[in-house]
């Protein structure tokens, strides 16, 4: 359609309409038309790239075994959230634009319907704060933004909200317990997913953890700048996993996942933080 | 070590962490304070009261030189002197010339932030006036020469046995470690002073516009005896206290009493409306309210007014596992700790440099957050205060230089790329047959000091999918 001389500009809601016919806003973003596999970009994350790659790997065969195409664009670096949560949002706003140029094109052609991570504070990042970070930006990067805030998912949420998946292959004879993720659960409000899935894992429940939504100390930047608080928030961390005597904890992020680690290592403690695709994907018992 | 809040920010983190004492207590008043307020916002549609909770205080906020000119109406109207202070400063010397017109010469006080934030008790001792805290906590923390620790428990940071030695000491107690016996004592002392004081001393909780009415929470009396036995009662009130209408104030008292201390509501609820009149057997013959900025306004035109919703129930603080760690003094000299304090110190400071430690003192958890009763996002208000610092150049040199290190990488692939392959290398040749690295060179030293850091893979995951 050729904008006719004298037209006055048209606003992005009235572009949708044309003489005569009325199109209908779209609902559901992930909806498939039947028989097409869903499509996904996989966002492995920084951490996970360079410390622990096996966790893509998880992620990539449980997406695949569950029906879903996975992509893995190469341009990828980082959400920007280690920039952001230390205030330097001029550097942080350039990597979120990264991130919008190397999967918003992707999103925007339907080539693929969804953007899935396996660590759920990187999700909140693009879900939630990226609106803060781009409140003043072009609106065609806050448009591209919102869009893709609509359909970046973490990997458990989308096994089981979106690909409606309830038990995976996975199999454990270890004794699980569960930490909520402080993002996770409080910025995406995911606990159910996770713990549906960890269930499927052997025939005993998981173990109730004393304190499972209270923070590791991680906190990002805040393990260095104010790491003898986060140690001692991380041993207390450590003594409840102690005394649920389990033997692997389950966790969705690898920021939480390494802190534990260090401490639980460093401490002499036998459980160990595993990244819950690890989990879900193998069926042999050793934690990683 | 007992934490000295005029000490640095790492000093008094330090001398917190050491203080095994006060953590134990910190420790276990915390997980009774999280208890009973989770039991109390349980037992109702917490969700509902946060709405309105909310509504009803931004609405006072939104409205608030509206609502400022009404309750200074109001309160004239029921009889009480209205005085405005800029500062802390003014504000004392309003309370000493007050004291000083009626030749007051011993006040008792209820339990009040803003006293705290303004140091009136060493403007009134200064003065030559005999001023006593009547609160029980407050009277602890008085008679130790300490800043309280906590907006609703001031004197969490001690045990029964910390207690019982100063009452020994200071009032002659015998020694006991029953909680009853060390209240009795306090309560012969205090109860002398309500009788024989010149002058009642009060913060406030609300200030109703609609009527002029003062309200204050309390759970010990002392508060309605502060504001009735005296011949002169004098309130100091934030500007950002008032609200419109005695429904919201009723709604609030709700919302605080559950958060605070875990009740349905507190044992009192004291309304002030102006002093004694014609015909009225008792009351003060003077009310006066002070409404005090001392760096409000400057809080609400830096764009963070929703710091100024808080009701200063304490159940940010109640659920942070920061404040849980270090206790209320690690804060520095400020009665405002925990995630709020982080908060509204630096925002109303004159210099905001001497508290810039405070906003990074946050995991951004995120349990503040969904306790506020009055939704303030807090960690997006820490956020904003980060980012302000940064930008007014307020961190050092080696903070920037690490999260420019940790950041520029993520620039660009070809930038990542090369920075992924220098930490494979960094790793392996640190790197332990475990796995793991025990020591890694300053700033990172700071990871290593306590914990293990994992060794970068051999391979990145874009390797392994490549070579899929």
């Amino acid at each position: 359609m050729t904008k006719a001389a004298g037209e006055p500009a048209r606003s992005a809601t009235s572009r949708l309409r044309l003489p005569g016919v009325m199109l209908y806003p779209m609902l559901d973003p992930t909806h498939q038309p039947a028989g097409r596999k869903p499509r996904v970009a996989l966002f492995v994350t920084c951490i996970v790239d360079v410390m622990y790659p096996d966790v893509g790997m998880a992620a990539v065969s449980l997406l695949g075994e569950h029906g879903a195409d996975v992509v893995f664009p190469e341009g990828q670096t980082c959400c920007g959230q280690p920039a952001f949560n230390s205030g330097r949002r001029p550097d942080a706003r350039k990597i979120a634009v990264g991130f919008l140029d190397v999967f918003g094109p992707l999103v925007e052609s339907g080539e693929v319907d969804a953007i899935v991570a396996p660590s759920g504070s990187c999700v909140a990042m693009v879900r939630h704060s990226y609106e803060i970070l781009l409140a003043e930006a072009r609106p065609k990067v806050r448009e591209r933004a919102h869009r893709l805030a609509e359909c970046t998912y973490e990997l458990t949420e989308y096994l089981v909200d979106v690909l409606g998946v309830d038990s995976t292959d996975g199999r454990s004879d270890q004794r699980i317990t569960y930490h909520a993720c402080c993002h996770l659960l409080r910025d995406l409000g995911v606990d159910r997913q996770p713990r549906l899935l960890l269930e499927g894992l052997r025939d005993e429940e998981v173990i109730d953890l004393e304190g499972a939504d209270e923070c590791c100390g991680f906190g990002g930047m805040f393990a260095l700048w104010n790491a003898d608080i986060s140690t001692e928030m991380g041993r207390r961390k450590a003594r409840h996993l102690e005394a649920s005597g389990a033997d692997v904890v389950a966790v969705a992020d690898v920021g939480c996942m390494t802190h534990m680690n260090g401490i639980l290592t460093r401490d002499g403690h036998r459980c160990r933080a595993v990244h819950v695709a690890e989990l879900l994907a193998k069926s042999d018992d050793s934690p990683s | 070590m007992k934490v000295d809040v005029e000490a640095p920010y790492r000093t008094r983190i330090r001398q917190a962490l050491e203080d095994t004492d006060v953590r134990s207590a910190v420790n276990r008043a915390m997980g009774q304070l999280a208890e009973r307020r989770e039991r109390a916002v349980g037992a109702i549609d917490n969700e509902r009261m946060r709405v309105d909770a909310r509504a009803a205080r931004e609405g006072a906020i939104r409205q608030l030189p509206n609502l400022l000119e009404e309750v200074e109406r109001t309160l004239t109207e029921n009889g009480s002197v209205v005085h405005w202070a800029r500062d802390a400063g003014e504000a004392n010397r309003i309370v000493v010339e007050i004291a000083r017109a009626r030749g007051v010469q011993s006040a008792v006080k209820s339990k009040s932030m803003v006293t705290e934030e303004i140091h009136l008790n060493k403007a009134l001792e200064a003065a030559g006036i005999d001023v006593v805290e009547t609160d029980l906590g407050e009277y602890i923390i008085q008679l130790a020469d300490e800043p309280p620790s906590h907006l609703v428990a001031p004197v969490i940071h001690k045990r029964a046995e910390d207690i019982s030695e100063l009452f020994q000491e200071r009032l002659g107690m015998e020694p006991s470690l029953d909680a009853a016996v060390m209240c009795d004592t306090a309560r012969q002392v205090l109860r002398q002073r309500f009788l024989t004081a010149d002058m009642g001393i009060s913060g406030c909780n609300f200030a109703i516009a609609e009527t002029g009415t003062v309200c204050l929470i309390t759970n010990e009396g002392n508060g309605r005896m502060v504001t009735s036995l005296p011949p002169v009662h004098v309130v100091i009130a934030g500007i950002e206290k008032v609200v419109a209408t005695p429904e919201d104030a009723l709604l609030l008292w709700q919302a605080a009493s559950r958060n605070a201390t875990g009740q349905d509501v507190s044992v009192y609820f004291s309304m002030s409306s102006g002093p004694r009149r014609a015909g009225h057997p008792d009351g003060p013959e003077e009310m006066h309210v002070i409404l005090l900025d001392n760096g409000r306004t400057r809080v609400l035109e830096s764009g963070y007014a929703d710091a100024l919703l808080c009701i200063r129930c304490g159940a940010c603080l109640d659920v942070c596992p920061v404040y849980r760690e270090i206790g209320g003094h690690a804060y520095g000299a400020t009665p405002y700790s925990g995630p709020i304090g982080s908060i509204l110190t630096p925002l109303m400071a004159d210099d905001m440099g001497a508290t810039k430690d405070l906003p990074f003192a946050s995991s951004l958890c995120g349990s503040c957050r969904d306790a506020c009763p009055v939704r303030i996002d807090l960690p997006r208000l820490l956020l904003e205060l980060r980012s302000e610092i940064v930008a007014e150049g307020q961190t050092s040199m080696a903070e920037s230089a690490t999260v420019k290190g940790l950041t520029l990488p993520m620039l660009g692939p070809r930038r990542y790329r090369w920075a992924t392959r220098v930490a494979q290398r960094f790793g392996r040749l640190l790197g332990a047959a475990s796995g793991y690295l025990s020591w890694l060179p300053p700033p990172l030293s700071a990871w290593t000091r306590s914990r293990v850091f994992p060794r970068p893979a051999a391979k990145t995951f874009r390797e392994l999918w490549r070579d899929k």
